[in-house]
C-alpha cells in the first residue's frame, strides 16, 4: 500500500519561505529572516529524506494535486512524480541546498539586501523541486523557466552594479534561446504523441525500434532537448552566461551553478532516456557536444587568474562529462557524475567564498598566496574537493569520472581519449588554483577598513586573512565529508543498480566478455589516476618548485595563449555576429522605423490633420454677421436643390 | 386667366430679392425689411395654393405668419434698438466682437 | 389670352417687384421702407384677386399699417443715414448672390416648365371672414391662442430689451479686442 506521501509540501515549503521573507523580510531582523529561511528550506530537506525513506520500495510513485490543461485530447496537470532518479536529484537539491542556506547566513550578514537574498533562494528551491518532481514536461518547462528566473535575479543581486546587471541579462537571454527550442521539441512531442506526460510518452515510444536513418522525429525531438539542455546546463555554444554568472554572490554560484540549476539539463536528458535510446544520432550529438565541451572548457580553465573563473569553466567542464555520459548510454553514470560533483563543486565554490571573505573581497589569485596558515579549516575542506574532483581515489571523484571514462571507452575510444586528456586538464588546473591561492608567499594587500574588491560583502577591518565564523565552516565540513564517501555508493554498480528501475538494465548489456572487461577496466582505471597525478605534479612543478616558469611558457606560447586567455574570444565572436546586428536592426528598424516613424507619426499625424482641418472651418464661425447670414442662404438654397430634385424625379 | 405659376414665379421672385437684399445691404434694418419681403413673398405662395387646391388652410397660415411676423418685427427691432446704444452704429459690418 | 385677371395680376405684380428691386437699390433706409409699404399693398392687390379678402385686410391692416410703421419708427429714432461702404463679408458675395440667382432661376424653370396647371379662378375661393373665422375657431384654436402668447412675450421681450438701462456706460467706440491664439494640441511622444 502506497503511503499519501504530501510530495507537494516539498516544493510548497520554500515557495512559503519565500513568500514570509519576501512581503516581511524587509522590516524584520536579520535573525528572524535566517529563521523562517532555513526552517523552510529544513522542512523540504526533512520531508524528502522522510519520503525517500517511506516510499523507498515502492516507487514509482505519482501525487496528483489539480487539472491545469484539459484541451481536446491533450492534457496537462499539476502531478508529482518520484522514482529512483528524480530521487536522487531531490535529495541531492534539498540537501546540498540547505547547507548553502546555512553557509549564506554567514556570507551574506552583512549585506544590505539579507532579506532580499534568502527570499530568492526559496524561490529558487520551490522551482527547482518544481522542475525535478514534475511527470510531466510542461511543469517540468515552469520549472525549467522559474529556474531562469531565479538565477537572473540572483546573479543580478547586486543590480546597481552594471557588470552584475548585465550578467544577469546574458544568463537569462542565452537560456531563452536554449529554451526556444526546448519548446519546439515539446510541440513536437505533443504532436506525435499527444501528450506531455513521462509516462504516457514514453509508454508509447516503447515499441518504436531505433531510428536507424536518423532523420525521424525521435531524433529531431533529441536534438531540440539537447538545445535546450545546452542553454541551461552551459554546453557549447551557449554556455558563454556561466563564466559571468559568477557576478552574483558565492552562495549563489555554489547551489545554481554548481550544484543544481546547471545539471537540470542532465536530469532532462536522463529523463527522456527513452527518446534518446531510439535515435542514436540525437545521442551522438550529445555525447560530442559533452566531449567537446569538456576538452574546451577545461583548456580555458588552466590561464584564468580569478578564482571564481576557474570554478566556473570546472563546471562546464565537468557538466560536459555528464552529458558525454548519457551520450554513450551511460545515464546512470551521469547521475552518478551529477550527484558527485554537487558535493564537490560545491564545497569547492563555498570554500572559495570562504577564501574570498577571508581576504575582504578580493577574487585575484594572484594576489593571494600562503593563506593556508591563516585559513586551514578553508584549506583543508578545499583540499579534500580539489582531490575529489581530480578523480583520485577513493573520493567521490573518482568513482564517478571513472564510471563515465569506462562507458565511454566502450563506446568510442576517442571519448575516452579526450575524457582522460580532460582529466589531465582538470587536476592541473584545480591543483593550480590550490597553489596559487594556499602555498607561497601571501602577495594579498593588507586588508582595509571596507574590503577591498568588487565583490566585497562588507570585508572586515583586520589586517591579516582570518578564518570563516563556524556557520560558515560547518556545511563545508559537511560537504568534505560527502566527497570523501560519496563515491562509495557507486562501488561494484550499486549505483546503476539502483537506477536500473528508471533506465532499464540497458547497460547491462555490456556484460558481454565481462572477465576480460573487468582487466581492462581496471587498466583504464590506473591510467586515469595516473593521468590526475600527472596533473598536480605539472601543477606543482609550474606553481610551487619553479615559479618563474609559466611566464616563460606563457610568452613562448604567444598568440595561442592570449587566445586561451581571453576565453578563444567567443563572446566578442557573439557580440559581433549576433548580438551587434540585433541591437542595430532592432534600434533602426524597430524603435526608430516602426515605434517613432509608423505608431508615434500615426497619432501625430492624426492630432496635426485635426487641427488643419479644424483651422479651415474655424473660419465660418468668424464673428461676421454677413458671412453667417450667407452660409445660412447657400445652406438653404441646397435644401431648396435638393428638394426639388427629389421632387423632379417623380 | 392666370395660371397658377405665374403666381408661383413671383413669390420666388419677391423671395430672391428679400435673400439678396439680406445679404447685400449693410443696415441693420434694412436687412430686416428684405426679411420681410421674403416672408411676404412665402405668403403669396401659400395663398395661390389654397386657391388652387380649395383649402382654407393656406390663408389660415398666412395668418398666423403674419402674427409671428409682426412679434418677430417687434423682438427684432427691440434688439435693434439696443445694439444701437452699444455700438452707435447701424452697419452690421461694425456688429464685430465675435471676430476671430 | 388677354383678361382682366391677367392684365390685374401684372400691374400688381410690377408693382410689386418695382418696389422690391428698389429696396435693394436705395442707401437710404426710409426709401426702402417706403418701397416696402408699396410691394405690400401691391401684395394685397394680389390676395384679393385670389380670393382671400380677410387676408388681404390683414395685410394691410397689420403689415402694412402697423410692422412697417413700426419701421418707420425705428427708423427715425435712431436717425439712420445713408449706408456706408465697409467691407462685406466675402461669403456673403461669393456663395448667397449666385446661390440665391441660381435657387430662383431653378424654380422659376420648373414651375414654367410644369407651367400647364389649372388656372387659378378668381375669386373662386371665399376667402370672406365669414369662412375663415370657423377655422380658426374649431381646428386651428390652439395654434392661435399660441400666437396670441407668443405676442404677449413679444411685447414684454421688446419692452425689456428696448428700455433704457439704469446706467448707461458710454458706448464703446468701435475698437476690436484681440484675442489669443489658443495652443495647438500636444504633440504624442
Amino acid at each position: 500500500m502506497t503511503p499519501n506521501l504530501n510530495l507537494w509540501l516539498i516544493p510548497v515549503l520554500p515557495l512559503a519561505g519565500a513568500a514570509v521573507n519576501g512581503f516581511l523580510g524587509k522590516k524584520s531582523s536579520r535573525a528572524a529572516v535566517s529563521v523562517v529561511a532555513l526552517f523552510f528550506s529544513g522542512a523540504a530537506f526533512a520531508w524528502a529524506l522522510a519520503a525517500a525513506f517511506r516510499a523507498f520500495d515502492t516507487l514509482p510513485y505519482q501525487e496528483y494535486l489539480a487539472h491545469w490543461i484539459r484541451s481536446g485530447s491533450f492534457s496537462a496537470d499539476f502531478a508529482f512524480y518520484l522514482d529512483q532518479l528524480s530521487l536522487v536529484m531531490l535529495l541531492v537539491v534539498t540537501g546540498v541546498g540547505f547547507l548553502i542556506h546555512i553557509y549564506s547566513v554567514g556570507y551574506m550578514w552583512d549585506d544590505a539586501g539579507y532579506y532580499r537574498f534568502f527570499s530568492y533562494l526559496n524561490l529558487f528551491l520551490f522551482f527547482m523541486l518544481t522542475l525535478v518532481l514534475a511527470n510531466n514536461y510542461l511543469l517540468m518547462f515552469i520549472g525549467w523557466e522559474g529556474v531562469g528566473l531565479a538565477s537572473y535575479l540572483l546573479i543580478g543581486f547586486w543590480f546597481t552594479k552594471d557588470s552584475a546587471a548585465s550578467a544577469g541579462k546574458k544568463a537569462f537571454i542565452v537560456n531563452r534561446i536554449g529554451d526556444f527550442g526546448f519548446l519546439i521539441g515539446l510541440f513536437l512531442i505533443i504532436q506525435h504523441f499527444h501528450s506531455l506526460n513521462f509516462t504516457q510518452v514514453f509508454e508509447q515510444i516503447r515499441p518504436s525500434p531505433p531510428e536507424t536513418a536518423g532523420a525521424g522525429v525521435l531524433t529531431a525531438i533529441g536534438i531540440l532537448l539537447m538545445v535546450g539542455a545546452c542553454g541551461k546546463s552551459a554546453q557549447i555554444p551557449l554556455y558563454v552566461w556561466l563564466p559571468d554568472a559568477m557576478e552574483g554572490p558565492t552562495p549563489v554560484s555554489a547551489l545554481i551553478h554548481a550544484a543544481t540549476m546547471v545539471t537540470a539539463g542532465v536530469y532532462m536528458v536522463a529523463r527522456s532516456h527513452g527518446i534518446f535510446e531510439r535515435a542514436p544520432v540525437a545521442l551522438t550529438v550529445v555525447a560530442i557536444i559533452g566531449t567537446l565541451t569538456a576538452l574546451f572548457a577545461a583548456t580555458i580553465g588552466i590561464a584564468q587568474t580569478d578564482i571564481k573563473k576557474v570554478l566556473a569553466y570546472s563546471t562546464v567542464s565537468q557538466l560536459g562529462y555528464m552529458f558525454m555520459a548519457c551520450g554513450v548510454g551511460a545515464f546512470s553514470a551521469g547521475i552518478f557524475h551529477l550527484m558527485t560533483h554537487a558535493f564537490f563543486k560545491g564545497l569547492l565554490f563555498l570554500a572559495a567564498g570562504s577564501v574570498i571573505h577571508a581576504v575582504g573581497g578580493e577574487q585575484d589569485m594572484r594576489k593571494m598566496g600562503g593563506l593556508r596558515t591563516y585559513i586551514p579549516v578553508t584549506f583543508a575542506t578545499m583540499l579534500i574537493a580539489t582531490i575529489a574532483i581530480a578523480g583520485i581515489p577513493p573520493l567521490a571523484g573518482f568513482w564517478s569520472k571513472d564510471e563515465i571514462l569506462w562507458q565511454a571507452y566502450q563506446t568510442n575510444w576517442v571519448y575516452w581519449l579526450i575524457g582522460l586528456i580532460t582529466a589531465f586538464i582538470t587536476s592541473f588546473y584545480m591543483f593550480r588554483l590550490l597553489f596559487m591561492t594556499f602555498f607561497g608567499d601571501y602577495h594579498g594587500v593588507q586588508v582595509d577598513e571596507h574590503g577591498r574588491g568588487s565583490h566585497s560583502h562588507g570585508g572586515h577591518g583586520h589586517g591579516e586573512p582570518h578564518e570563516s565564523p563556524m556557520v560558515m565552516l560547518v556545511p563545508l565540513i559537511i560537504l568534505a565529508f560527502f566527497s570523501v564517501v560519496g563515491g562509495l555508493v557507486g562501488v561494484g554498480n550499486r549505483f546503476e543498480h539502483f537506477l536500473a528501475p528508471v533506465f532499464g538494465s540497458g547497460e547491462a548489456a555490456q556484460t558481454a566478455g565481462e572477465a576480460a572487461s573487468r582487466g581492462t577496466e581496471l587498466l583504464l582505471m590506473a591510467v586515469s589516476v595516473v593521468a590526475a597525478l600527472l596533473g598536480a605534479m605539472l601543477a606543482w612543478l609550474l606553481y610551487l618548485s619553479k615559479p618563474h616558469l609559466p611566464q616563460k611558457i606563457a610568452a613562448a606560447l604567444g598568440g595561442f595563449y592570449e587566445a586561451v586567455v581571453n576565453k578563444y574570444y567567443v563572446d566578442e565572436l557573439y557580440a559581433t555576429v549576433f548580438v551587434k546586428p540585433l541591437v542595430d536592426g532592432s534600434t533602426r528598424i524597430l524603435w526608430q522605423g516602426v515605434d517613432r516613424k509608423v505608431i508615434d507619426d500615426t497619432i501625430n499625424d492624426a492630432a496635426d490633420g485635426a487641427r488643419h482641418v479644424s483651422d479651415e472651418v474655424r473660419h465660418m464661425q468668424s464673428g461676421n454677421l454677413r458671412s453667417y447670414a450667407g452660409w445660412i442662404a447657400a445652406g438653404a438654397a441646397a435644401l431648396i436643390a435638393y428638394m426639388i430634385w427629389l421632387g423632379v424625379g417623380r | 386667366m392666370v395660371p397658377l405659376s405665374y403666381y408661383l414665379v413671383l413669390s420666388g421672385i419677391l423671395f430672391a430679392c428679400g435673400v439678396a437684399g439680406f445679404l447685400i445691404k449693410r443696415n441693420i434694418i434694412t436687412i430686416f425689411m428684405s426679411i420681410e419681403l421674403m416672408l411676404n413673398g412665402v405668403n403669396l405662395s401659400f395663398v395661390a395654393f389654397a386657391a388652387h387646391w380649395h383649402a382654407l388652410a393656406g390663408q389660415v397660415f398666412v395668418f398666423f405668419v403674419m402674427v409671428v411676423a409682426a412679434a418677430e418685427a417687434a423682438v427684432g427691432l427691440a434688439i435693434i434698438i439696443a445694439v444701437y446704444r452699444t455700438r452707435e452704429t447701424l452697419n452690421v459690418d461694425q456688429v464685430n466682437l465675435l471676430k476671430l | 389670352m388677354l383678361s382682366v385677371h391677367l392684365i390685374l395680376f401684372l400691374a400688381f405684380g410690377v408693382v410689386a417687384l418695382a418696389g422690391a428691386i428698389n429696396l435693394l437699390a436705395q442707401t437710404h433706409p426710409i426709401n426702402s421702407a417706403l418701397s416696402l409699404i408699396a410691394v405690400m399693398a401691391a401684395l394685397a392687390g394680389e390676395y384679393l384677386l385670389l380670393g382671400a379678402e380677410f387676408v388681404a385686410a390683414v395685410q394691410v391692416i397689420v403689415y402694412a399699417g402697423a410692422i412697417m410703421v413700426l419701421f418707420v419708427f425705428v427708423i427715425m429714432l435712431l436717425n439712420a443715414g445713408v449706408e456706408e461702404h465697409t467691407k462685406g463679408s466675402r461669403v456673403a458675395v461669393l456663395f448667397g448672390i449666385p446661390g440665391m440667382l441660381l435657387g430662383s432661376l431653378l424654380v422659376a424653370w420648373v414651375l414654367l416648365r410644369h407651367s400647364g396647371t389649372e388656372a387659378v379662378v378668381a375669386g373662386a375661393l371665399p376667402g370672406a371672414p365669414k369662412t375663415i373665422g370657423p377655422l380658426l375657431f374649431h381646428e386651428f384654436l390652439l395654434p392661435f391662442e399660441i400666437t396670441s402668447i407668443l405676442i404677449l412675450i413679444a411685447i414684454m421681450g421688446a419692452v425689456v430689451l428696448a428700455s433704457k438701462p439704469p446706467t448707461t456706460p458710454p458706448p464703446i467706440p468701435g475698437t476690436t479686442t484681440s484675442a489669443a491664439t489658443p495652443p495647438g494640441p500636444r504633440k504624442v511622444n
